[in-house]
């Protein structure tokens, strides 16, 4: 089988810092890190090409920078790396990246499913994996935590807020995968070293992927992010004193007082 | 002069400090407190391909340098002691058949060295043989095909875990060091087991044991090297083990600073941190400075090793500045500390009882002075 990884490069959360003046992200000199539930996506298409035997194909679109990423997917066991990355392709928001991404997964072509990560830590929006589903026009399976494939069908354990939901799906489908999953592997140096040799495609033009330049970029983006910022922290908590049990009478009294009822 | 690393060199860094970060270091205490060898460290380093870097491709090494092994070396340390000092022993079986080893012996030993298969040790030191290595008394008898060895080695590290052995014994105790012979053992050997495992100071999960040989069998196929050319077979793989300890003391002395800055930077007294004092300030200084200047020391041997320069010299020199400079952090350390530093709840009162070690095993300070010095003055001389 044939299996398609989408892979997205974000700034490394643990080190990102505000400005303190003007509340917004610095970017400049934030190492970029594979976006961790993108690994897990590549670790479960790994698992299932292992098992079934098959191909994997590792895609990302992005800075340049994120040859990296795609060149730890191969040191995994990937077998080719995709990257879409240029001029057309900057600024996109989730519908334009979905649409791109779309395009590269039909330009590479004969998959029998697509694995993304649940949702990107810079974004948190969880929206491009459904997207390229849609647009594709195949069904979508979100928030797996188990997977297996079978005689053309992929059975997922989704886990959602309150329950698990066990979905059967007819091949080819997108799935987006949970953190618990799987442990991604830890390439070995050897595997390392030779994935620096490997090719990676890179696709620099809308032309490429087929894709029409009006849908890519910030031309193609329906939204636009202005600002990204901390909140300011306005009020400081309260420590409630005395013995537990007067503090919880006083801690009731003040959610009631905070218009909070119980449900039960 | 190009200080840096190449690509290749980096990309292994980077992939080994993520590794230390994330898989070593956290389980660092609990790996000494557990008196045990600790196998599931080692089996990731050889999942990892860090058991065979300088060892060539054809081989199942990773076809990099001694300086790339010395660096993955500093960074295990400074992740966990313990672990960084089974990979530092494990070269000293390693060196030796990689240098001097026949293609089969290669075959058989370096093949499964280098995958991490097998863990390995080197046995020189006896009871009666520290410093004075040339009076190793282990005898090896030739008879039929094989020798038969008698004697014992102690404080052999990863000895009693690891499978395959280069261990020095004299064939012709009347010839002195020229009778000296390398033999490659394999655990299981008819003969050789095991003694007591040192309690020591500190690095209680490393494997100290005594070697014991009554009438071992070890086929004539595994002398390594030349009969009567132990000596050399010795002093050679300490030279490179000597890079090992000296990478191995800048990592814990980096770990000990990486431990006294932030606690420097939190801790308050006098309604500052302490990293305001310049007496704290001072000590944060020479930490740094000497860490730095031992590391390129460190560095220079290895990096001379791989040009094919002389590096004896500046191995002994590296090995001896580094394991004393490392004793200095450790204590710096504690004392920013105060204290709490004192307590077993933080990590540097183990650093201070690990770091003695490096100033003693593989060549004492006393030796590597000798070296040095028997080195200097033949420099001088016209």
């Amino acid at each position: 089988m044939h299996i398609v990884a989408c892979v997205k490069v974000i700034p490394d959360t643990h080190e990102v810092r505000f400005d303190p003046q003007t509340n917004a992200l610095i970017r400049e000199g934030v190492p970029l890190i594979i976006n961790p539930f993108d690994e897990n996506a590549i670790e479960e298409a790994l698992r299932l090409a292992d098992q079934h035997g098959g191909r994997v194909s590792v895609l990302s679109m992005g800075p340049p920078a994120a040859e990296a990423a795609l060149r730890t997917a191969l040191a995994m066991g990937a077998d080719d790396a995709y990257l879409v990355s240029g001029r057309e392709f900057a600024g996109s928001d989730t519908w334009a990246t979905s649409y791109i991404l779309a395009q590269a997964v039909r330009t590479i072509g004969d998959f029998d499913l697509v694995l993304c990560g649940k949702q990107a830590l810079d974004g948190d929006t969880a929206q491009v994996g459904p997207g390229v589903a849609e647009r594709l026009g195949i069904p979508q399976v979100t928030y797996a935590i188990e997977l297996t494939v079978q005689g053309g069908r992929a059975r997922a354990k989704r886990v959602l807020d309150d329950c698990f939901e066990v979905v059967e799906v007819k091949l080819p489908a997108l799935m987006t995968v949970v953190k618990q999953i799987n442990e991604p592997r830890r390439p070995g140096l050897k595997n390392v070293m030779k994935a620096k040799k490997a090719p990676v495609t890179v696709w620099s033009t809308a032309a490429d992927i087929g894709a029409d330049p009006n849908l890519c970029g910030f031309c193609g983006s329906p939204t636009v992010v202005t600002r990204i910022f901390a909140p300011e922290r306005t009020r400081s908590g309260e420590i409630l004193e005395g013995a537990t049990e007067e503090r919880v009478t006083t801690l009731v009294t003040r959610l009631r007082d905070l218009g909070l009822r119980s449900t039960a | 002069m190009d200080l840096s690393f190449t690509e290749d060199q980096q990309a292994i860094v980077d992939a080994v400090k993520e590794f230390c970060a994330e898989e070593l270091a956290p389980h660092a205490a609990e790996v000494d407190a557990s008196g045990e060898f600790p196998w599931p460290q080692v089996q990731k380093l050889a999942e990892m391909d860090l058991l065979g870097i300088p060892v060539p491709e054809d081989y199942d090494g990773l076809g990099m340098d001694f300086l790339t092994w010395g660096v993955v070396g500093e960074l295990l340390s400074s992740g966990c002691t313990t672990t960084g000092a089974v990979y530092g022993a494990h070269m000293l079986a390693v060196y030796p058949i990689l240098a001097f080893g026949t293609d089969e012996q290669k075959d058989r030993y370096l093949r499964p060295l280098a995958r991490g298969e097998a863990v390995g040790a080197f046995g020189l030191t006896e009871p009666n043989a520290g410093s004075d290595a040339g009076s190793v008394a282990t005898r090896a008898e030739l008879k039929g095909d094989e020798y038969i060895l008698n004697g014992s080695k102690i404080f052999i590290t990863n000895g009693g875990d690891a499978e395959v052995y280069v261990v020095i014994a004299n064939i012709a105790p009347e010839k002195g060091t020229r009778g000296l012979t390398a033999f490659i053992l394999e655990k299981g050997m008819e003969g050789f087991t095991f003694g007591k495992n040192e309690e020591k100071m500190a690095f209680h999960s490393l494997s100290n044991r005594e070697l014991v040989f009554q009438d071992a069998r070890v086929p004539q196929a595994n002398v390594l090297n030349k009969l009567g050319r132990g000596f050399r077979v010795a002093m050679d793989t300490l030279s490179v083990g000597r890079i090992g300890m000296a990478v191995g003391a800048v990592g814990l002395a980096q770990a000990a600073l990486d431990a006294a800055v932030p606690y420097a930077q939190t801790r308050q007294q006098f309604g500052q941190p302490i990293a305001n004092f310049q007496a704290v300030q001072f000590m944060l200084a020479d930490m740094a400075t000497e860490i730095e200047a031992a590391r390129l020391l460190a560095y220079q041997a290895a990096w001379r090793k791989d040009q094919g320069l002389e590096f004896e010299k500046q191995a002994a020199m590296a090995k001896v500045f580094a394991s004393e400079a490392c004793t200095r952090a450790t204590s710096k350390a504690v004392q920013v500390h105060g204290g709490y530093g004192y307590t077993r709840e933080f990590q540097v009162e183990r650093y201070l009882r690990e770091a003695k070690l490096f100033e003693i095993v593989e060549g004492t300070s006393e030796i590597q002075r000798l070296v040095i010095a028997n080195r200097v003055l033949r420099e001088y001389q016209s």
